[in-house]
């Protein structure tokens, strides 16, 4: 999986509150409508300028707070390649390797807003092309990459009757 | 070498010599999810042809966080849930019954139980003794289907506890500290597990403000041992034949050891937008307040109703503040009614809402305006989550809030005991 694209850089602490909005809680069962509106109360802009393959890049403890299950899947939806941040909350970070959100936890301080990034999730590689250097990642975790490989928890679970991790 | 809490009920519920760091597949002794995350693990359920609960009398469906439904999306969400519930058995917990943590703790967590629930507070139940952690809806989703989930054995910090409150300190105060000292990300993946003489002193509504707010911590879980303060809990809802004791073993091994002199500590807030943004009382009193939420998972059972009304007794609310009370069950909510506590909180000017989220998840019920500042007793401030990302959010024990609803400002409970 590879994917470049445009780097949007986000803070500290983004809660899943800033991702899918409790305000905007009666779109839950209707994701394609609630894509349109994902990170909104962090970045207005967000929603309506991201391309496909674009990447979130997020600072310490990303996707902390509460277990909707609809923020990362909404990440996707608007079309993100990868979520990369310094560190991920616990819930977020195992949500979004059970429905295929690639997320992978490196040194975000050497990306800027809009430098040109090219991501290789399985072999874990961070190129900024615009500033022309390599970023070291964190290895996911062995249980992680199984899951990854099998298409999701989904597709584990189907593919061996059950977990078998 | 000894297990922790943690290690020792993911050991009984795989079957296997659970240890820190390891994967295990584990039994669910109960799976919960509510109107928010429920429809999309039922959807996920119904798309890879899984419809079915494996232990339907151990799966709850909660229909809390917008009951009642304030609008068309939310109602068809809620059909969802009472027909999965139809189809498969499993129990669901309607409109005004309350909050599913607090359900969870007076009607189905045991001591020794593997927990799991699409929300994040899910953890509330590990004051019982229960390993409770919340999951996303399609994890949450093969729990209740196939009855299995897989989980890593978290390292463990032991959070010890020791000496009394002084007056108008209580432990939500301590929880707040302790999120403050430990940072929201300082235990991502690990359990919390709250022991010491203070907390074995706790009632076990203290004791659920505590468990509850382990995630704000970044933490998977936040444990109690199972005592006789558990016991005279579980028998007083009726179910004794429920308890069983459980504690760490004296060799343990723990990750790190966070100690908290209660008698040292003061009255305690969060400032927004984060949980660990922490501050004394002294530092934030005055800031003006426009409206006071009484309720929530966290603080909306009786012993937090009493404290506020005992503070509002004969008093009435700050011209300038709406006073907004949610019983956080309706089990709460008829105990408060018999002892009078309903009737002082409105007569003080108090809006008392049905039992359920409320106003906490900015859903309906209590939505701030742009600019104005809430101070509540629930567990999260973050930037929206009341509804408006313009709104202000301070998080408080119950008699901070009731001092402040008389005052209009950030007050100092202990003035009023
Ligand atoms: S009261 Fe608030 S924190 Fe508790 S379950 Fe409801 S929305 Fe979540």
């Amino acid at each position: 999986m590879l994917f470049k694209g445009k780097a949007w850089k986000f803070g500290d602490d983004i809660s899943t509150d800033h991702i899918a909005p409790g305000r905007l809680f009666h779109l839950r069962t209707n994701l394609p409508e609630l894509a349109k509106h994902v990170l909104e109360d962090a970045d207005p802009e967000f929603a309506s300028k991201v391309q496909p393959g674009d990447f979130v890049v997020g600072g310490r403890n990303f996707g902390l707070g509460s277990s909707r299950e609809h923020a990362p899947r909404i990440i996707k939806l608007a079309g993100v390649g990868a979520v990369l941040a310094k560190s991920f909350a616990r819930i977020f970070y195992r949500n979004a390797i059970n429905i295929g959100l690639p997320v992978l936890t490196c040194d975000t301080d050497q990306i800027d807003a809009g430098d040109e990034l090219e991501v290789d999730i399985s072999r874990g590689e961070v190129k900024n092309l615009t500033k022309g250097i390599s970023i070291k990642t964190t290895a996911l975790p062995d249980v992680m990459i199984k899951i990854l490989n099998d298409g999701g928890i989904v597709e584990h679970f189907k593919k061996h009757k059950g977990f078998a991790l | 070498m000894g297990k922790t809490l943690a290690e020792k009920i993911l050991s009984d519920r795989s079957g296997a010599d659970a240890r820190a760091g390891d994967i295990v597949v584990a039994e669910v002794d109960a799976a919960l999810v509510q109107d928010g995350t429920g429809p999309l693990a039922v959807e996920e359920l119904r798309r890879i042809g899984m419809e079915r609960a494996a232990k339907p009398e151990r799966t709850i469906l909660f229909i809390d966080h917008a009951a009642p439904s304030p609008r068309k999306e939310l109602s068809n969400a809620h059909k969802t849930l009472r027909e999965f519930a139809a189809k498969t058995g499993a129990i669901l917990s309607e409109v005004n019954e309350g909050v599913c943590h607090q359900r969870m703790v007076e009607s189905y967590a045991r001591p020794g139980d593997v927990i799991i629930g699409a929300d994040s507070h899910t953890c509330t139940s590990g004051a019982v003794g229960a390993f409770a952690t919340g999951m996303g809806s399609t994890d949450v989703a093969l729990g209740i289907a196939s009855g299995k989930t897989w989980l890593k054995v978290p390292e463990t910090f032991l959070i010890k506890a020791t000496g009394k409150f002084q007056k108008g300190v209580y432990s939500k105060d301590l929880i707040l500290h302790l999120i403050g000292l430990i940072g929201a990300d300082g235990a991502t993946y690990k359990a919390l597990e709250f022991a010491g003489d203070a907390v074995e002193a706790m009632s076990m509504s203290e004791r659920f403000t505590l468990s509850n707010m382990a995630v704000e911590a970044g933490a998977k879980t936040g444990i109690c041992a199972s005592d006789a303060t558990t016991r005279a809990y579980l028998e007083s809802v009726g179910r004794g034949s429920d308890w069983k004791p459980l504690e760490a073993d004296a060799d343990a091994v723990y990750e790190r050891v966070v100690e908290a002199d209660l008698s040292k500590l003061e009255p305690t807030v969060s400032k927004p937008h984060t949980v660990d943004n922490t501050a004394t009382i002294s530092e934030v009193v005055g800031t003006k307040v426009d409206q006071v939420f009484i309720g929530t998972c966290t603080n909306g059972r009786l012993d937090d109703l009493r404290v506020a009304a005992s503070i509002l007794k004969g008093k009435k609310r700050a011209s300038g503040t709406r006073l907004l009370v949610c019983p956080a069950s309706k089990g709460v909510y008829l105990d408060a009614l018999a002892e009078g506590i309903i009737a002082t909180l409105v007569e003080a000017g108090a809006a008392v809402v049905n039992p359920g989220c409320g106003a906490c998840v900015g859903v309906h019920a209590g939505i701030l305006g742009d600019g104005e500042v809430c101070l509540a007793t629930q567990n999260r401030n973050f930037k929206g989550r009341m509804g408006n990302p313009e709104g202000f959010i301070y998080l408080s024990s119950p008699a901070i809030a009731a001092a402040s609803a008389i005052e209009g400002v950030i007050a100092d409970p202990r003035d009023y005991l």
